[in-house]
Order: C-alpha cells, then structure tokens, then sequence
C-alpha cells in the first residue's frame, strides 16, 4: 500500500496560494475596520475584533487566508471584559497561526457566533457559554453542553459559588419504548444509548432516532466524565502541581504524550530549554504511549464491530501489558506516569540500562509480527472488511470543518500530523513517515492506527540507538529550571503536540503569579466526536456503532 | 438424532459411556477423589444453607461491566490476559444489570452521573455488591476540589470494598475482588444506609431558593438529586 496521500497532491496546487505566509500587517489590512486593536500572543498574532463581524473576520480569514482549521475556542473572564479567542490555524502548514480576540461586554456578554463558518464551533461556543458564561448570537442552539442543564452559574466565571448547592434531574433517561417516543406520521423512533453502554467506551450517552433500523439522527451527550481538568490546572502551580493531571485526560495509557503537550505550552511559555538527552527520552516515551493506545483503539474497535473478536482483544491487551511494563521500568507506574517536568525528565532510564535496552528491543523486535497478525485477524478478515469498508465516510472537507485532526483525518486523507509539521522533541531528527489513507471510512481509520504503530517502533527503535550509545558525561534530564515559575503578567500562548488522538492542544494565560489564570485544554477527541452525526445519519444502526468505534473517543478528554 | 437410533431408556449410560471414553485413565483425580475419600463412602455433606449458600455466592460473582473513567482501563487489563480476574470465579463481565451481582465503579463520579450510577445500582438484583476502584471513589481522589465531582461514591451508593490508588494495580484490584469474596462467603455485606445523595422526586424537596428557582423547568415528579456540595467532606 502506497504511503503517498494521493488527496495532498490534488490539495497543492489550489492551496498553494493559501501556504503563503502573510506577515500580520497584511492580514490586518485585510480585515480592514473590524480590527480594534492588535496583541502578541507567543504563538500567533492576535487581532481585537468587534464582537458583531466574528463572522466576516473569520470567513475571510478562512477563504482569503487560508487559515482553515479553527483548533478551540477559549473564553474567559477578566476583571473589566468577557474575552472568547479563536485560535485559527491551516492544515497545510499549522506552524501559521492567528488568533482572533474577541471582546464581549462584562454586564452582557454577546458576541457572534462562528458556527456558520466553522462547523466546529458549534460546540466550542457551547462549552464557553456552559463554563464562563459567554452568549453567541446567531448560534444553533445555545445549551449547557458539559453540564447538567439544570446548573446553576458558570464554574469558570468570576463569581462562582462552589459551595451551592445544586440540582440535577434523571429525566433524559426516560423508557424508550414509552408510546410517546414514537412518533405516528413519521415513524420513528427516539432510543438512548448509554451513559452506561458498552459500545459508547465510557459514560457517552448518544441520543439516536430511528427510522426502522437507520439512524435519522444522533446527537452525542456528554458531560459524564466531566472533571472540571480545567480548574484543577488552574489552582495547581507551573512547577509541580499541573503535571499529573495531564495523564488523566486521556487515560489510555497516552500519559506521556499529553505530558508532553504541557510541557510543551508550559517551557515556550516561560522560555525554557530541554536537554537534548531528554528529548530523545521523551520522544520515546510518548511513542511508546501512541503504541499502548493505539493498540487498544483497534481493540475495542474490533469488539464493536463483533463480539467474536475477543480473541483479538486479548492480542492487544498482551501487548499493551508488554508497552505499560517498559514505561513502567521507565516511569514507576503503568498508566499514570507523571515523569515529564518543565525541562526534561524526572528521572534518568532506569539501571541496568542494558537490560531496559534489551526488553525495548525484545518487544519492538515482536512487534511487526504482532501487527501481521492483526492484520490476518482483521483487516483481512471479511467480516470485518464487510462492516468497515464504505461504512461512516467522512470527506476530507467534513473532517476539515469540523477541526478533526489525528487519525480520523489522516484516513480522510487530510495529511496532517503536529509531530511533523509543526516539529517538536526530536522527531524532526529522526526517520519516520506520516501515514494517511484516503478511503475517508472505518477501515481508512483503522489501517492509520495499525500503520501508526509501525512507525511509533521505528521512531523508538531510533531513539534506543541514541540513548545507548550517548556518551555518559553528556546525559543531562533537566535543565536548571527555577523552583518557583512566575510567567510574565498577560503572556498568552497556545501550543499543540501530536496525541494519541490528535491535535492536543494547550491555552494558557499567565498573570505573573505561579500559577496560570486560564488554562485551557484543546482536547482532540471532542473535536473528533462531533462528526459522528456526519458519519452516522442515514447508516444502520451498527455501522453508527462502527462510526464510534473508529473514532476512537476517550470520555475523559472529550469532557475534560 | 436421526430416528434409526435404537430407543434408549436410561439414558444416563449414554452419558457415562462418552464420560468415561472422555476421561481415559486417571480418571479418579478428575473427580477429586482425595476429597470424596475424605467425606468416606458418603456422597453427602452436611452443611447450613446459607453458608453453602454464601459460598455458592462468593465463588460465582458476575461482575458488571462499567466503564468510567481511567480505572477502568486497568479493570480491563484485571479481566483480560496476564492477570486474568476469571481464575478466581468472578470475571464474566455482563452488561446488563440485571445479570450482575458486583459493580466495580472504576472512576470519578461527577454530578452529570451520580443519578445514572444510582440507577444502575438499583436496577441490580440482591444481594449486591459494590467494590470502589481507586481514589476518586473513597473521596473524589485528585479531582476532590473540583466542582463538579463528588467526594466519592459512598455519598451515592454503599461500598463493600474500597481499593486505593490512581490507578490500583490489577493485582490491587485482584486483591480486593477476593477479600469480596472473603466477605460474601462469611456473609457480611455492608449496610445499606441512607446515603447523601439519593434520587428523590422533585416535589419531595424541600422548597428552597434553588427548587424555586427550578420549578418551570423540572416536572414535579421527575427524579432529581440534589448535591449539598457545602456539606461536602
Ligand atoms: S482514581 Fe485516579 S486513575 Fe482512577 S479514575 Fe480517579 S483519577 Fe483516574
């Protein structure tokens, strides 16, 4: 199979104009009077616009600038004003971004909404209005999506009370076979699947209507895993207090790489420099991570395509068990890791290092063999090829739209991935290719993540033969990082890696003490879900389960 | 079977017969006769029923299959290959509640679920049992001050078992499941007492600001919980 993203070279010829880079000056000229005022985030510009042309700076941006991938949208409340940031950034080159501020009054605050522009703000926009409070006129439908809707006050705004008390209603889960789910003309059905199911992954309660065995609509509610991450990080200090939470978003295993898009925020933010020793660990820490949750993706996703499939499930776990027993030599623990620090790593490879040298290799030297039998029990398997080929399409431009990233795109053939693009640690050093597919449906998504761990071991392998032979008075784990971080007062930055799952982003705005005054998590998987309804209307039932499946959501990161 | 079989009558021969071509020699071990030679010739024991019965009960243990958050990721490694929670009676997960006999609630409960959890649990068939996996099941582990979590599952539903860690090792967990086992099998269970937080129906509460503020919007008989979060631990 070709590794060549035949959908990137149709992409380059018109898109050759949009990877030109303008230098802020030109973009302002060309949003003309809706700018008010200009900021310097560390990442991107940033343009102050009036709160009712969201829409034309945006669709301007996106047509005429090229910038076609909105990441997240953060809002949060400063003392005098509301603020919503859309960080905007192009497929074709994430390393050129531009935020756009948009203010909103304190004792009303409005603003346009962007979903006519972006799909995905859809549910952006109703997350800041669920958390900080923020109304987006012009929006679809405007309602708490983390919360329950019974809350009282918004937890991230300045005037919460956590102390009150709160009331929160069972009635979504009324009986769904009660007459009045059914409706006479129409002839459907109205069915609720989960929060407690085993085919949603976690708490995920999907609200399906059916017409006979095809599903008419699905909309995803979530909010039952919602841990309120973003104000954990905020009451928790730079230095030491942020990093264990990291592991927590999602938790398949994925530790390290969302260690790594805190540190990542977190060193640009305070202009701190990782060893090159350390880098080399961390790379293949958090490839290691990819493996452990890749494997898993292609675990459960073939227990939902057929529960015969138990015998593959095992597969996986085993050497998921053998990926989770190496970080464990590496970290101290088997899912929780917290190893990085602000400026390298906690701890130097574990003695003998011979012996960690030597299980690494043993397990990546099994590794190919494992995959050949994945693809003998799955993907050539004609059940499997059956349910998944031609099953949840997701076009390139849908992918785009709604800000999917990570390997739901790249089996869309949206040739996409952070780690090369926009590099970081020591992957621009190191010999490795991006895998996109291009048959945009459930089978694409599941070859990417097959494919993904082969290159996952190659990158380690080549990391393992630079840890061996590095010369021993050079191995320094961290840099001199003072013990008490204070970032300047308003630095603002938003920095993303490559998770497990996708584009992991990180806000964070600094207010000169040490700990950060928002923190905000752009987590790929709630981007991802909302294109289910894309993959699944007009679907039988199982394929939309097929859909999720490949998708491959972990509830702890869509609801943070 | 085909018809031109001839008539059996007793037909228990014919299941000693394959039983026994099955077993080949040795066959006495298979049938634990060390233990029938110590009950002597009887083929009785005498026991009370419901120690037999407890025993029964803690050597066959359905298990839910419930999924929260990141323990359970570590509960799937417990039920599957290497530590394989099967070898000690209690690892077919069901998914359905009205098949389990013990919930493992692997995860942080946040209000949003508290209400679902509960009825899970009371959609359960008795006796039931509940072991807690990890921190934030004791006490809301890491995410105790955040807002929307609650302090640890005893607030919603009685807890046999408490296994600590962020993550508890599979073998923690392992560990847990068979003092469970221990319990049932002595017949202890823990006592189902009113909890913090309960299911109530909407017009049972007490009408303060809050509820009146929520009239139009819940129904008078619509389940609710209401969290008193200041009373929190
Ligand atoms: S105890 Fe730790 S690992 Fe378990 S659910 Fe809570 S945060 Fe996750």
């Amino acid at each position: 199979m070709s590794l060549q993203d035949p959908a990137g070279d149709l992409e380059t010829a018109d898109e050759a104009s949009a990877v030109v880079e303008r230098d802020p000056d030109e973009l302002a000229e060309l949003l003309g009077d809706a700018v008010i005022g200009r900021e310097e985030h560390v990442n991107a510009p940033g343009f102050v616009i009036r709160s009712d042309a969201v829409q034309d700076v945006l669709s301007t941006l996106k047509e005429e600038a090229g910038y076609d991938h909105l990441s997240v949208v953060t809002a949060q409340e400063y003392e005098n004003r509301y603020e919503s940031i859309y960080h905007l950034k192009k497929y074709a080159d994430p390393t050129q971004e531009v935020s756009v501020v948009v203010p909103a009054d304190k004792q009303n605050p409005v603003s346009e909404s962007a979903e006519p522009v972006f799909r995905t703000a859809d549910w952006h926009e109703r997350e800041a209005y669920d958390l900080v409070g923020i109304e987006y006129d012009d929006h679809p439908d405007l309602r708490r999506i983390l919360l329950p809707e019974t809350w009282q006050g918004h937890p991230l705004s300045m005037d919460y009370d956590k102390d009150q008390p709160q009331v929160v209603s069972l009635r979504e889960h009324a009986n769904p076979l009660q007459a009045d789910h059914r409706e006479d003309e129409s002839d459907t059905m109205f069915i609720n699947i989960g929060p407690h199911h085993p085919a949603t992954h976690g708490v995920l309660h999907l609200k399906t209507t059916l017409d006979g065995e095809q599903v008419a609509d699905v909309e995803s509610d979530i909010g039952y895993l919602h841990r309120s991450e973003e104000q954990m990080a905020q009451s928790g200090t730079y230095r030491h207090q942020i990093m264990p939470y990291p592991d927590r978003w999602d938790y398949i295993s994925a530790g390290l790489l969302n260690e790594y898009a805190y540190a990542r925020a977190a060193e640009d933010l305070a202009d701190i420099e990782v060893p090159e020793y350390a880098q080399i660990i961390r790379t293949m820490g958090a490839e290691l991570c990819r493996i452990a949750a890749h494997m898993l993706a292609v675990a459960t996703f073939a227990l939902d395509i057929n529960g015969d499939f138990t015998a593959t499930f095992m597969y996986a776990i085993n050497d998921r068990e053998q990926a989770q027993s190496i970080l464990e030599d590496l970290t101290g623990q088997r899912m929780m890791f917290n190893y990085f620090r602000l400026g390298g790593v906690v701890w130097d490879l574990p003695e003998p290092r011979a012996e960690f040298f030597e299980k690494t290799r043993d397990f990546l030297d099994q590794l190919p063999g494992s995959v050949e039998e994945y693809h003998d029990l799955l993907t050539a398997n004609e059940i499997l090829q059956m349910r998944t080929i031609d099953t949840g399409i997701l076009p390139p431009e849908v992918a785009k739209n709604y800000g999917a990233t990570g390997p739901v795109a790249r089996g869309s053939g949206v040739d996409y991935d952070l780690r090369r693009d926009d590099p970081y640690g020591y992957y621009d050093e190191l010999d490795w290719d991006v895998i996109t597919e291009d048959g945009c449906d459930n089978y694409s998504r599941l070859l990417v993540r097959l494919q993904e761990v082969e290159e996952s071991a190659k990158i380690i392998e080549q990391c393992v033969d630079l840890l061996e032979d590095w010369p021993e008075d050079d191995r320094t784990i961290q840099s001199n990082v003072p013990r008490t971080l204070k970032p300047e007062d308003d630095k603002e930055i938003y920095r993303a890696v490559e998770g497990a799952k996708g584009e992991l982003g990180i806000y964070i705005r600094a207010d000169g003490t040490d700990k950060p005054a928002r923190f905000k998590i752009r987590s790929p998987c709630f981007s991802n879900l909302q294109t289910l309804p894309e993959m699944a209307n007009g679907e039988y039932v199982p394929d939309m389960v097929a859909a999720l499946g490949s998708l491959d959501i972990v509830l702890g990161e869509v609801d943070r | 079977m085909s018809s031109d079989q001839p008539f059996i009558t007793d037909d228990s021969a014919v299941v000693t017969e394959t039983r026994d071509a099955r077993m080949g020699e040795g066959r006495g071990d298979r049938f634990n006769s060390r233990l029938r030679e110590a009950f002597g010739s009887s083929p009785f024991i005498l026991t009370k029923f419901d120690k037999f019965l407890n025993w029964a009960r803690g050597s066959s243990m359905f298990m839910l299959q419930f999924g929260i958050a990141c323990c359970s990721i570590e509960m799937m490694h417990t039920y599957a290959v290497k530590h394989d929670l099967d070898r000690f009676g209690s690892g077919v997960p069901r998914a359905s509640p009205r098949q389990a006999d013990v919930m493992i609630v692997p995860g942080t409960i946040v209000s949003k679920f508290a209400p679902r959890m509960k009825r899970v649990y009371d959609q359960m068939p008795e006796p039931k049992f509940v072991v807690g996996m990890g921190s934030c099941t004791i006490s809301g582990g890491p995410f105790q001050e955040g807002y929307n979590v609650i302090k640890g599952a005893e607030e919603v539903i009685p807890v046999d078992i408490h296994v600590p860690g962020c993550p508890p090792r599979p073998e923690a967990l392992v560990y847990g499941v068979a003092k469970l086992q221990e319990r049932i099998a002595n017949g202890e269970a823990s006592p189902v007492t009113v909890k913090p937080y309960e299911l109530e129906q909407f017009s049972d509460l007490e009408k303060d600001e809050l509820v009146e503020h929520l009239t139009d919007q819940i129904d008078e008989d619509d389940l609710v919980m209401r969290y008193n979060f200041a009373d929190s631990p």
